[in-house]
């Protein structure tokens, strides 16, 4: 696909062009992917989102107003206070500053999605590279069998039995939430690395007897990978969707340490009348989610076209 | 393939499916830390009535002889008995399904009515605010967990504006309908009981609303897409030549073909919609199967949980089923057996 691309752009002129350095490619592939991701103003904001989280996350100890209120703290002095300026959206009934706990639970949420995902998408799109080359072997039948059983359940159910026989903790939930995810992925490059075995530069490179391995790795896997990109920038959002659902039920993150699910129902216990514990962890997660997925549409713009 | 053979075929994978999933939550109950009969008996029961449960519940044998006990009695609805209930998990699914069936219902219903008439409008009114509204909507729709929007609903309507009960499934001061289905709207209905049916019609559209919310946008912006695509075909073209009213177009021809990927989508939203049950039904304190289910899994009751993934996955298969009906009926390519396969 590539090299038609090439030659097609290839002047016929005799006039000898001369190559442009490698760091003017790259500057030149970057402001082209830039341009397809920001014609959409929504997944730039989606960006802002996502980089003012991930900031936050990571500067969590320097930047929240009550940093110690991220633990075990207690004062009850302060407890159940309405927002206000010395605490921005209000304390829980043990004193503690909800923005500081709320920021410090991004960083669950983050590590939830990177350590799910970078689980979760190797050996799927592995199996599935697989499956789909060795297509209508036994290889093909057991792993998409298995594929089929793992996607027959909803996900979020199976997600909650694995943590439940588990014990709960954030580890475990997220081991639980990649025991979901990688079948998705398994499905994907399956359907593509089927229709690739096809093409004649795979027949070509059989012929010449060259190495399994770089037939599957080398030449159908890069052709698989704008899709798998694309696909885990618009899961981010689901993983933590799950992961906050599964902590909500108290089979993630333990308290102390904060998680936005966690939050979210410890609130719902003393609604209405301190409600800010509730509102704000729920609205935060709404913030990350649409971050993520607004981000993730735009990556795809990008992707995508560059297929097309 | 014709669709005959095709229904077939996919009913026999749903089996092999079923079975799987099987051996899944069998599996999932086997790696759990720790002595299942202990824990059903708990740290103070004597060794000897330990060993005794141990033999009962065939925990001596390997595993796939394990498995084979296990399976034969889920076949003839034997699914143990329930730590936490002390019943039959049998009855308790029984007790508690049709809840949850009646909720989901709703649920499914609220999304394809709003998804097809929130669609058509944005098809309409491309362009305009309308348009917008709805695409937002859709953003919002997806960033928002079920749980978030049923404590929203819950603080909403339990406590600021009370217009809809938000607790439970029917009032204190009304009769239940005697049991039939086991759905309240459902009995009242065929007992003539009006007052129970709207009271409990009632307590079902804040958890129906709240599981459904998330899809309705989504769905309505693939409608949308699918019919403005669906457009400029040449077939509605040929419809107008004929002088067909463009409101019969509009809802037989053009609306019709354009469902296929909404009702596609639908499958695999309700699976989500199954998933948030467990949350929404717990907040909601609906005495449905998801909220029996995950107090089952907080206290590790196996044989509970083994029970309930079965009963979500049967659930699910056969929902599947029907989507790929329902997609059978609205494209003939594949009902007449124009498309090869799946």
């Amino acid at each position: 696909m590539k090299m038609a691309n090439n030659s097609n752009n290839s002047p016929v002129t005799l006039q000898v062009a001369q190559p442009p350095s490698v760091a003017a490619r790259i500057k030149e592939g970057l402001r082209k992917n830039w341009y397809k991701f920001s014609r959409n103003k929504l997944s730039v904001i989606g960006l802002a989102i996502v980089v003012l989280v991930i900031i936050l996350a990571i500067f969590a100890p320097w930047v929240t107003p009550y940093p110690e209120h991220a633990g075990a703290f207690v004062n009850f002095d302060n407890a159940g206070l309405s927002p206000s300026g010395t605490y921005l959206l209000g304390t829980d009934i043990f004193g503690r500053d909800i923005l500081t706990r709320i920021i410090f639970s991004f960083r669950g949420a983050l590590v939830m999605a990177i350590v799910v995902l970078g689980l979760a998408v190797p050996p799927g799109v592995i199996l599935g590279l697989l499956a789909g080359y060795f297509k209508n072997t036994w290889i093909d039948t057991l792993t998409m069998r298995l594929t089929d059983v793992f996607l027959a359940m909803p996900p979020l159910i199976l997600a909650l039995a694995i943590a439940s026989v588990l014990e709960p903790n954030l580890m475990n939930s997220m081991i639980a939430v990649t025991l979901m995810w990688w079948p998705w992925y398994t499905r994907l490059v399956y359907g593509m690395a089927s229709s690739w075995r096809n093409e004649y530069f795979v027949i070509a490179s059989e012929l010449t007897g060259t190495s399994k391995f770089h037939i599957l790795f080398r030449e159908i896997l890069p052709n698989c990978l704008s899709p798998v990109f694309t696909k885990m920038a618009l899961d981010v959002g689901w993983v933590i969707l799950i992961g906050a659902s599964l902590s909500f039920v108290g089979l993630g993150e333990q308290p102390p340490t904060p998680a936005l699910g966690q939050m979210v129902s410890d609130g719902a216990k003393y609604m209405p009348d301190l409600w800010w514990m509730t509102i704000f962890p729920a609205l935060a997660i709404v913030l990350i989610i649409l971050g993520f997925n607004l981000m993730g549409d735009g990556i795809r713009d990008m992707l995508e076209t560059r297929m097309g | 393939m014709k669709f005959g053979p095709f229904l077939l075929r996919r009913i026999l994978l749903s089996i092999f499916v079923l079975f799987g999933i099987s051996i899944l939550i069998f599996v999932i109950a086997r790696v759990v830390p720790g002595d299942p009969a202990r824990m059903a008996l708990g740290p103070r029961a004597p060794q000897e009535v330990v060993d005794r449960l141990r033999q009962e519940m065939y925990l001596d044998k390997s595993l796939p002889e394990q498995y084979y006990y296990w399976i034969k009695g889920v076949l003839t609805g034997d699914f143990g008995r329930s730590l936490f209930t002390k019943r039959a998990v049998i009855e308790d699914v029984k007790e508690y399904l049709p809840a949850t069936m009646e909720l989901a219902l709703l649920a499914g219903i609220l999304m394809v009515i709003f998804a097809i008439i929130l669609g058509s409008l944005a098809a309409r009114y491309r362009d305009t605010w309308v348009d917008t509204l709805i695409r937002t909507m859709a953003y919002f729709g997806v960033a928002l967990p079920a749980f978030v929007v049923a404590v929203l609903f819950l603080l909403l309507f339990g406590y600021v504006w009370p217009i809809l009960p938000a607790l439970g499934r029917i009032s204190v001061g009304v009769t239940p309908p005697p049991t039939i289905t086991g759905m309240l709207t459902l009995d009242s209905l065929i007992t003539g009981n009006f007052v129970a049916f709207w009271d409990s019609f009632k307590h079902l559209l804040l958890p129906g609303l709240a599981l459904a919310l998330g899809s309705i946008f989504q769905e309505a912006r693939i409608t949308r897409s699918s019919m403005v695509d669906n457009m400029h075909k040449d077939f509605l073209a040929a419809e107008r030549g004929y002088g067909v009213p463009e409101r019969t177009i509009m809802l037989k021809y053009l609306l019709k073909p354009s469902l296929i990927p909404t009702v596609s989508v639908m499958g695999l939203d309700f699976a989500s919609l199954l998933g948030n049950a467990f949350l929404v039904e717990l907040i909601f304190n609906w005495p449905g199967i998801s909220r029996y289910g995950i107090n089952a899994m907080l206290r590790k009751d196996l044989n509970a949980i083994s029970a309930v993934i079965v009963v979500f996955g049967l659930v699910f298969v056969v929902v599947n089923i029907f989507v790929d009906i329902i997609v059978a009926y609205l494209d003939p390519r594949i009902r007449l057996g124009g498309v090869k396969g799946t």
